[in-house]
């Protein structure tokens, strides 16, 4: 099991963690790294940086075109990775890649994760990723360079395949809220209550965070009290999108959540 | 067979099902009963009486006398054409709305490009009574415009997909953002051989019915069932899968996939996958794709609509890259003088794409003994608007 930031959150933390997902180059090219710290000094315990792709099957129109203005800001792994060059220095939160496969197997798979561990990142999210190829080809790559990687849940897996991503996984589980795609509201429904308590009546080893639709103080404080924590996504992109600095915004939507 | 899918989804090296868990359970539930279902005799029954009454199969395999001469060898054209909805794309569509009623599936979706696979949903799903939804590019929507009358005529309800660069592949990806979204009472029918396994697989064995008639019918006319080059065009690969499909293992059989290269392969307006592409992951398959450097998929051209993708299905990545099958890639306006070479020799108005597979018999170099089997894949009648704005284009400038 690897020994990084992430797995370490998780031995000293165990509930209320707010993981905040937002995407590189986004709104402009220079401000990732402004975020970042930003979100550190306001509290967020882990992060998760969307690395753009054009064609972004799993997301709502609110991160699809994020993804959109950060590849026309000229952001791509090449640029988000000069931008985490000296990262370490000011951040000490878990960070999380997370975006789809084809830009990292473009890039290399293997030269990605040594790049992503040398500058300090801790996970990946790699959702189309299928997990007999990842045991087969991509875990000891992973392993190497002591990266996590993350699976997701969703209300229509089944007890067997979450025994087995909890096998595989050493960091947390990233337990989708509801059959969606990302940026969709939640409803707190007897389906959904259902799904939680079946997947706590489990036992995982792994700690659970929901994400997908996760947008304000009581959904926040809602996923907390069936998870270890929440992953808020579409609405901080909506966030930044408001006309105050970036600096501000960041601060003005995490003093709502927390 | 040896050109066959594994158990594991890929054909060589390409393939398989890279998906998100969201529509992990969709896609397992159709991998894991596709094959016994297409299996049962009472299923076989009622698709080959829905080909053979409602589609008009078989198709005629019509020997184009005048082409022949012109090209001193022996055609035949294999008549898609002649289907029901004018194209191969229903021989999927009825075999798929089938396989849905057997899953349970209340409700249907699909994507289309030149709208030729969407007419051919909303035509299977009026037929079964079932709700459709057919996701088609913002773009495309203006560009076809008769085909969306169609598929409303049909009862379906189009979406203009407004994401990415409103096209086809953001027509796949709004799609796919639907089943993850519906996934429990909503079938797919996506439109070609691309896609997460088993979509590929299970498409080409829809579209197979085409090379069992074409052995068939040349027993009967040339006394063996054996051409020695079939020719088809390639978009995402589904007629050309069905044309190949029962001659993927005689190797004697030359196979001709014919892609789009657009205004010219390096002209940076092509559809030239085998050729442009690398190979990476486009909706849930590894196959090539034409990417730029850092992995984003790019925007292709045709004038053929149907030809427009900026992948190809995996099948076909596997005989490019084996050798199995040889690639051509054909401008516009080869494919322009093709299909009026074929109106006025032989009285057949032909799809574009389908003209792109004519104007590579130039290129075969077949002899006069060789039979070659062309895969006529659709018919011109959806095209004559963007056949008359071209060649008026074109006489203006000479
Ligand atoms: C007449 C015709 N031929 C060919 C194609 C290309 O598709 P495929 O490569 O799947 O056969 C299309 C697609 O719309 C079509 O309408």
């Amino acid at each position: 099991m690897p020994n990084n930031r992430l797995t370490r959150l998780f031995q000293e933390k165990s509930g209320n963690l707010l993981n905040v997902y937002f995407t590189a180059g986004y709104p402009k090219l220079e401000d990732t790294t402004t975020i970042l710290e930003e979100l550190e000094a306001a509290g967020a315990d882990l992060v998760e940086i969307g690395m753009p792709f054009s064609d972004p099957l799993a997301d709502g129109p609110t991160i699809q075109a994020s993804n959109m203005v950060a590849l026309e800001n000229g952001m791509s792994l090449k640029v988000l990775f000069q931008q985490l060059e000296n990262v370490r220095e000011k951040v000490t939160l878990p960070i999380i890649l997370m975006g789809y496969l084809n830009p990292v197997m473009q890039y290399g798979f293997e030269r990605f994760c040594a790049e992503a561990a040398r500058v300090g990142v801790d996970g990946l999210i790699l959702p189309d990723l299928p997990f007999a190829e990842y045991e087969e080809e991509y875990k000891p790559i992973l392993e190497k360079h002591g990266l996590s990687l993350i699976f997701l849940i969703t209300p229509q897996t089944s007890d067997a395949r979450i025994r087995q991503i909890d096998a595989l996984t050493n960091s947390f589980i990233y337990m989708v809220s509801s059959a969606s795609t990302t940026g969709s509201q939640v409803q707190s429904t007897e389906a959904q209550r259902a799904y939680f308590s079946r997947v706590k009546a489990l036992g995982l080893k792994n700690p659970l965070l929901i994400g997908f639709g996760i947008s304000d103080k009581p959904s926040f404080e809602m996923a907390c009290q069936s998870g270890h924590g929440a992953i808020i996504g579409s609405a901080f992109i909506k966030a930044l999108q408001q006309p105050a600095e970036v600096r501000e915004n960041v601060r003005a939507f995490l003093k709502q959540i927390r | 067979m040896k050109y066959g899918v594994n158990e594991r989804g890929y054909y060589g090296q390409f393939g398989g099902a890279f998906i998100p868990e969201m529509l992990y359970p969709n896609v397992e539930e159709l991998r894991e009963k596709y094959l016994s279902i297409l299996q049962e005799p009472a299923f076989q029954e009622e698709l080959n009486s829905l080909l053979r009454d409602y589609v008009g199969r078989p198709t005629p395999l019509y020997h184009a006398k005048r082409l022949s001469e012109k090209y001193n060898t022996k055609i035949y054209l294999k008549r898609e054409d002649l289907n029901h909805t004018g194209a191969h794309k229903i021989n999927n569509t009825v075999g798929q709305i089938l396989m849905a009623k057997r899953l349970g599936k209340k409700r249907i979706i699909a994507e289309t490009g030149a709208g030729q696979h969407g007419v051919a949903t909303a035509t299977v799903c009026a037929l079964a009574g079932l709700e459709c939804i057919v996701y088609m590019g913002k773009i495309d929507t203006e560009r076809q415009k008769p085909n969306v009358e169609k598929m409303k005529l049909l009862g379906a309800t189009v979406v203009p997909v407004t994401s990415g660069s409103q096209t086809l592949k953001d027509a796949t990806n709004e799609a796919i953002r639907d089943w993850i979204n519906n996934p429990e009472d909503t079938h797919y029918i996506i439109g070609s051989v691309v896609g997460p396994h088993p979509y590929p697989d299970m498409v080409a064995r829809f579209q197979a019915v085409i090379s069992e008639e074409i052995r068939a019918q040349l027993l009967e006319k040339e006394g063996r069932e054996l051409p020695d080059y079939v020719v088809a065009c390639v978009g995402g690969g589904s007629n050309a899968a069905g044309a190949f499909y029962h001659f993927l293992d005689e190797e004697d059989v030359k196979l001709i996939a014919v892609e789009a290269a657009g205004l010219g392969v390096d002209s940076g307006h092509s559809a030239a996958t085998s050729i442009l592409g690398k190979t990476g992951i486009i909706h849930g398959s590894k196959t090539l794709l034409m990417q730029t450097e850092d992995g984003q998929i790019t925007e292709p051209y045709s004038i053929s609509a149907g030809l427009d993708y900026p992948g190809v299905g995996p099948l076909h990545a596997h005989l490019a890259q084996s050798g199995r099958a040889t690639f051509f890639a054909i401008r516009d306006a080869e494919a322009m003088e093709a299909l009026r070479e074929l109106s006025r020799l032989e009285g057949i108005i032909p799809a574009i794409e389908s003209s792109h597979a004519l104007a590579a018999l130039k290129e075969l170099k077949a002899g006069p003994d060789d039979v070659v089997v062309l895969n006529l894949s659709g018919r011109g009648d959806k095209d004559l608007n963007t056949i008359l704005t071209y060649f008026e284009q074109q006489d203006a400038q000479q």
